[in-house]
């Protein structure tokens, strides 16, 4: 291993910096440069920062994801709380030095506890000028912008539509710092045999060197990633560029100050970075061993579901089998039919192929199959934007089949969610025998945070048994708690029958066109679903039991809503949260809960569909926030209404 | 298994009341399905008949196995769930012209190209029953339907030849009313491991009547049909105007033949079920009426692993390698830190 630049300073890490220890037994962790104690006095002085937000920005084959994930790495290992968020476009790689190329991964990380990427990044990092521009007014007024300025040439400001050099203008608002990243780049690695092009690949660990030193970010956590991916003069060359970022901004006088952000005040207990994807796949392991049935996933590619299917391919080792199938109708039929043989089957996708899923989610409805569809939402209509986020998929789930068609629905609030929402999922789907949707979102997809991790022991246990007792069977009669009807599945002798998609007479499951028995499966299968409140959690607002205003949310703007909330109330306004993890069916108190407040205010990323809901269900007069621009809420924004609605009747 | 050992018909056959028109092909193709299970050898409980929607689709219903009346087209893939969960159940696709071939082309192509050890079963009657008689994607040129009261323009779809595009590797074509030999085929069918293609010649009394009159009537059927026998020479014709098909840089062409003549002598082609190439099964496939008698038979069968056991031996190879999944390793898999109280 090449060993660590030792000329830097001491950096004062937090006194509770022992608490920590990595999962590599190597002690406690440190900044790369204060691995001894004889290291020379501080050359620049360190300001505490309780919270940071950085933007890393370039074109799509910069690899900015790769950047920020390394820098999130670090900054979970060093043990701050953190949480990200990729934003990328959907082209792999658009023409060089475009607005349309480029692609950002946000970071906030902080000495207390977060819950969003933050509103404003106070440091963009950007590599041409096209990144600088498709993301410089987000940054804080004052806030640092790093360029690459050897990437400022006329050309490549012309490519980024920019008429005239920017940087005077920019100079008045933010503190901006121009390092010439491609040459010093170039020179770090020059005696290497590499070309031009592929030595110009490393300059962004370049700058995730320089971003180390700025934050005192350990390096060991990306060193050793490195040396596991790569030999010999490639990793030479990423190893050297990454010490030469760290020692540039150690010797520059462009940064007279780095910064320190002190370990957050953690929960003990054993963490990881974790992405919802991840998490989400995960769950999916876990609810199979805890259920105890081999997992089936009928899966076609599509944005930003395929990382789910990509790691569960990883997993055949327990037993699960993953299924890339024709199409979206392919894949979900597979999976029902997996479900009809007994397994625990479910579908990964995204709005346009949940569409294409209906009408066979409809077949399980009415063969009463449990099944678990994930539709990752996404923008649109239609192709929209598939990498951005949005929550207008809510109708959709509940009613975008043909006739009275229900199915339950449930939303993780955060990345880490996403790993516990799929044993739910998946145990009332098979207690009650039906569709379980859940939704999640481009944004909790990729995003993350540090997730503590369960005690695999520990994690709910309910071995789900098939029914195999073929006196008086019948296909359709009804556990009298659940109303299910029991899972016979193939292979078991007695319990032959047949299902299908035409209307069941109830008990014997035959095929009936008997007007009051239509009309009395419509009621029992609405029934089953309306039982799971009987079971889910009640609502619980957050801060207060009653008062003037209710923030009502769901899914991943649990995040930004909570935190507009919780500072709303440190000013002394009368507002509380409740975040909806069940949409269907509800929690059975949460019209009560909902009538304790005067007012309702239902921030969402759609047109105002949770909103539209509680107003239908109970006629309330709940009052929307909708934002649908493809990305996620600010707080300030959330923090705006609220204000703006107490303020009215103040 | 001593039930197994006495096995009937009737063990096969459904409560329920079957419900196609009188004198439709479908009955006669149930019928000699519930008599050739019981000689399968396979315990009831493990059979599961899967089909989408249309009137082949009812099938299940009629049967007393496992059975999935799914939706329209999406057979071949819910019954590819089923096997893959279940790789010891013989599972049986039911469907029509218009379900397998329109709506659920695709999936019936892409099941056929994985080899999922299927039974799929093809009614093709040439038209649209259960919606009362438009023109499906078999139906000939010129058809007059209600939905081409002008005449049909679409070019009709041929099953076997999709099916080997595909990469069957079992393809054959059956009759409704030809028990013995539709009973042989389905035998056949259900021996050969992989997707098992099988055309049924079915009629459809109310909208398209005697539609493969030629080779269903007995009269007619040495003269129409072209029944295709392993290691033979592709002979038919009735005594006194016997003919053979020879194949000629993959062009077929009819040749006279004495009765007593020897067809390989006289250049016939001899039928070969196992050619690794689809050419020669394609070529079989290009023989239509009225210009050629109508190939009955296996086309083609030849071995190849089946998805089912390609995707289980995955998992064993998994899990041999790996060990069994260890759900706690796998959450602290990576980088992972502590912090203590």
């Amino acid at each position: 291993m090449v060993p660590f630049p030792r000329a830097g300073r001491p950096r004062p890490f937090p006194p509770t910096q022992g608490g920590i220890r990595s999962s590599h037994g190597r002690g406690p962790l440190r900044g790369p440069n204060t691995s001894g104690d004889d290291v020379p006095s501080p050359a620049k002085k360190v300001e505490e920062l309780q919270r940071v937000a950085i933007r890393f920005a370039g074109d799509s084959g910069d690899g900015i994801q790769l950047t920020g994930t390394k820098f999130t790495e670090a900054t979970a290992l060093f043990g701050n709380d953190l949480s990200t968020f990729p934003d990328y476009p959907a082209e792999i790689r658009a023409p060089a030095g475009s607005l349309a190329g480029v692609s950002g991964f946000q970071l906030h990380f902080a000495a207390e506890d977060i819950r969003t990427p933050a509103d404003q990044p106070d440091v963009l990092v950007a590599l041409n000028p096209a990144a600088l521009r498709a993301n410089v007014e987000d940054v804080r007024p004052g806030g640092m912008v790093i360029l690459n300025s050897d990437a400022f040439a006329a050309k490549n400001l012309e490519r980024a539509g920019y008429t005239e050099d920017p940087l005077p203008a920019l100079r008045r608002r933010f503190r901006v710092i121009e390092v010439p990243l491609t040459a010093l780049n170039r020179e770090a690695v020059k005696d290497l045999r590499l070309g031009t092009r592929e030595a110009d690949r490393s300059k962004n660990f370049f700058a995730l060197g320089l971003m180390y030193w700025l934050y005192g970010r350990p390096m060991e956590p990306t060193v050793r990633w490195l040396e596991s991916k790569f030999e010999g003069d490639v990793l030479e060359a990423n190893l050297r560029v990454l010490k030469a970022g760290w020692h540039f901004g150690e010797t520059t006088e462009a940064f007279p100050v780095s910064y320190v952000v002190p370990r957050a005040k953690i929960e003990p207990g054993s963490y990881r970075n974790i992405t919802g994807n991840t998490a989400l796949a995960w769950g999916i392991v876990a609810a199979g061993r805890r259920l105890g049935q081999p997992v089936f996933l009928g899966a076609y590619p599509i944005t930003p579901a395929s990382d789910v299917l990509h790691e569960l391919a990883r997993y055949r080792h327990f037993g699960v089998k993953t299924f890339q199938a024709e199409d979206e109708i392919a894949a979900v039929s597979a999976a029902i039919g997996a479900a009809f043989a007994g397994q625990l089957a479910l579908c990964t996708t995204s709005g346009p192929g949940f569409v294409l899923k209906q009408e066979a989610i409809g077949l399980a409805v009415m063969a009463e199959l449990p099944i678990v569809i994930v539709d990752i939402q996404r923008a649109g209509p239609s192709t929209g934007m598939p990498t951005k986020a949005e929550q207008a998929d809510l109708l959709l789930a509940l009613h975008g089949r043909n006739s009275e068609s229900p199915v339950a629905v449930l939303a993780p609030a955060t990345p880490g969610d996403c790993f516990d929402v799929m044993f739910e999922a998946f145990d009332l789907a098979v207690k009650y025998m039906t569709p379980v949707v859940v939704l999640s979102d481009a944004y909790l997809a990729n995003s993350s945070e540090p997730w503590r991790i369960p005690d695999a022991a520990l994690l709910p246990e309910r071995p789900v048994r098939h029914h195999t007792n073929s006196e008086g069977f019948r296909p359709y009669q009804r556990d009298p708690d659940t109303l299910a009807r029991p899972w016979a599945v193939p292979g078991t002798p007695g319990l032959e029958h047949r299902i299908g998609g035409l209307e069941k007479e109830d008990g014997s499951g035959n095929v009936s066109y008997l007007p009051q028995n239509h009309a009395r499966m419509v009621a029992l299968r609405a029934e089953k679903i309306a039982r799971m409140a009987r079971e889910i959690p009640p609502a619980e607002p957050r801060g207060a039991d009653r008062g003037r205003l209710l923030v009502v949310g769901w899914g991943g703007t649990h995040g930004a809503i909570t935190e507009a909330v919780d500072a709303a109330r440190a000013d002394g306004l009368d507002v509380a949260s409740l975040h909806l993890r069940h949409l269907n069916p509800f929690p059975a108190n949460l019209e009560d809960v909902l009538r304790r407040f005067d007012r309702i205010l239902v921030p969402e990323l759609n047109g105002g569909q949770l909103c539209w809901l509680l107003r239908a269900r109970f006629l309330l007069p709940a009052e929307s926030l909708a934002k649908v621009a493809g990305q996620p809420f600010h707080i300030s924004e959330i923090r705006a209404r609220i204000d703006a609605l107490l303020g009215e009747e103040a | 298994m001593s039930e197994a050992a006495t096995p009937s018909r009737k063990e096969f056959v459904s409560d329920q009341d079957v419900r196609w028109c009188p004198g439709c092909g479908d009955y006669s193709i149930l019928s000699n399905v519930q008599k050739v299970m019981p000689e399968l050898g396979v315990p009831r409980e493990n059979v599961v008949f899967v089909s989408g929607i249309g009137c082949s689709s009812r099938f299940p219903y009629y049967m007393n196995t496992y059975g999935f009346h799914t939706i329209h087209g999406r057979a071949p893939a819910f019954a590819t769930g089923i096997k893959v969960a279940r790789p010891e159940l013989s599972v049986w696709v039911v469907t029509g012209d218009g379900d397998g071939l329109s709506i659920g082309g695709n999936h019936l192509l892409h099941t056929i190209r994985r080899n999922v050890d299927l039974q799929i079963l093809l009614f093709n009657n040439r038209v649209y029953g259960l919606t009362k008689g438009q023109y499906s994607p078999t139906s000939r040129v010129g058809m007059r339907t209600k939905s081409s009261p002008q005449g049909a323009i679409d070019h009709p779809v041929d099953p076997i030849a999709f099916a080997l595009g595909a990469g069957a590797t079992f393809v054959a074509r059956s009759i409704d009313v030809d028990a013995t030999h539709l009973q042989e085929v389905l035998h056949r069918a259900h021996a050969h491991k992989g997707t098992a293609f099988v055309e049924i010649l079915q009629n459809c009394p109310v909208y398209n009547d005697d539609e493969w009159v030629e080779v269903e009537d007995r009269k007619t059927r040495a003269e129409a049909a072209l029944v295709l026998q392993d290691g033979e020479p592709l002979v038919f014709g009735p005594k006194g105007a016997r003919r053979g098909i020879r194949i000629v840089d993959g062009v077929p062409s009819v040749v006279p033949l004495a009765d007593d003549a020897d067809p390989r002598a006289a250049g016939v082609a001899v039928h070969r079920e196992g050619h690794q190439s689809p050419a020669y099964a394609f070529a079989l496939a290009s023989l239509t009426r009225p210009a050629f008698p109508l190939p009955i038979g296996v086309f083609r069968a030849v071995e190849k692993p089946t998805y089912e056991a390609l995707l289980q031996a995955q998992v064993d190879d998994a899990i041999r390698t790996r060990g069994p999944g260890d759900l706690g390793a796998l959450l602290h898999s990576g980088d992972t830190w502590t912090v203590e109280g």
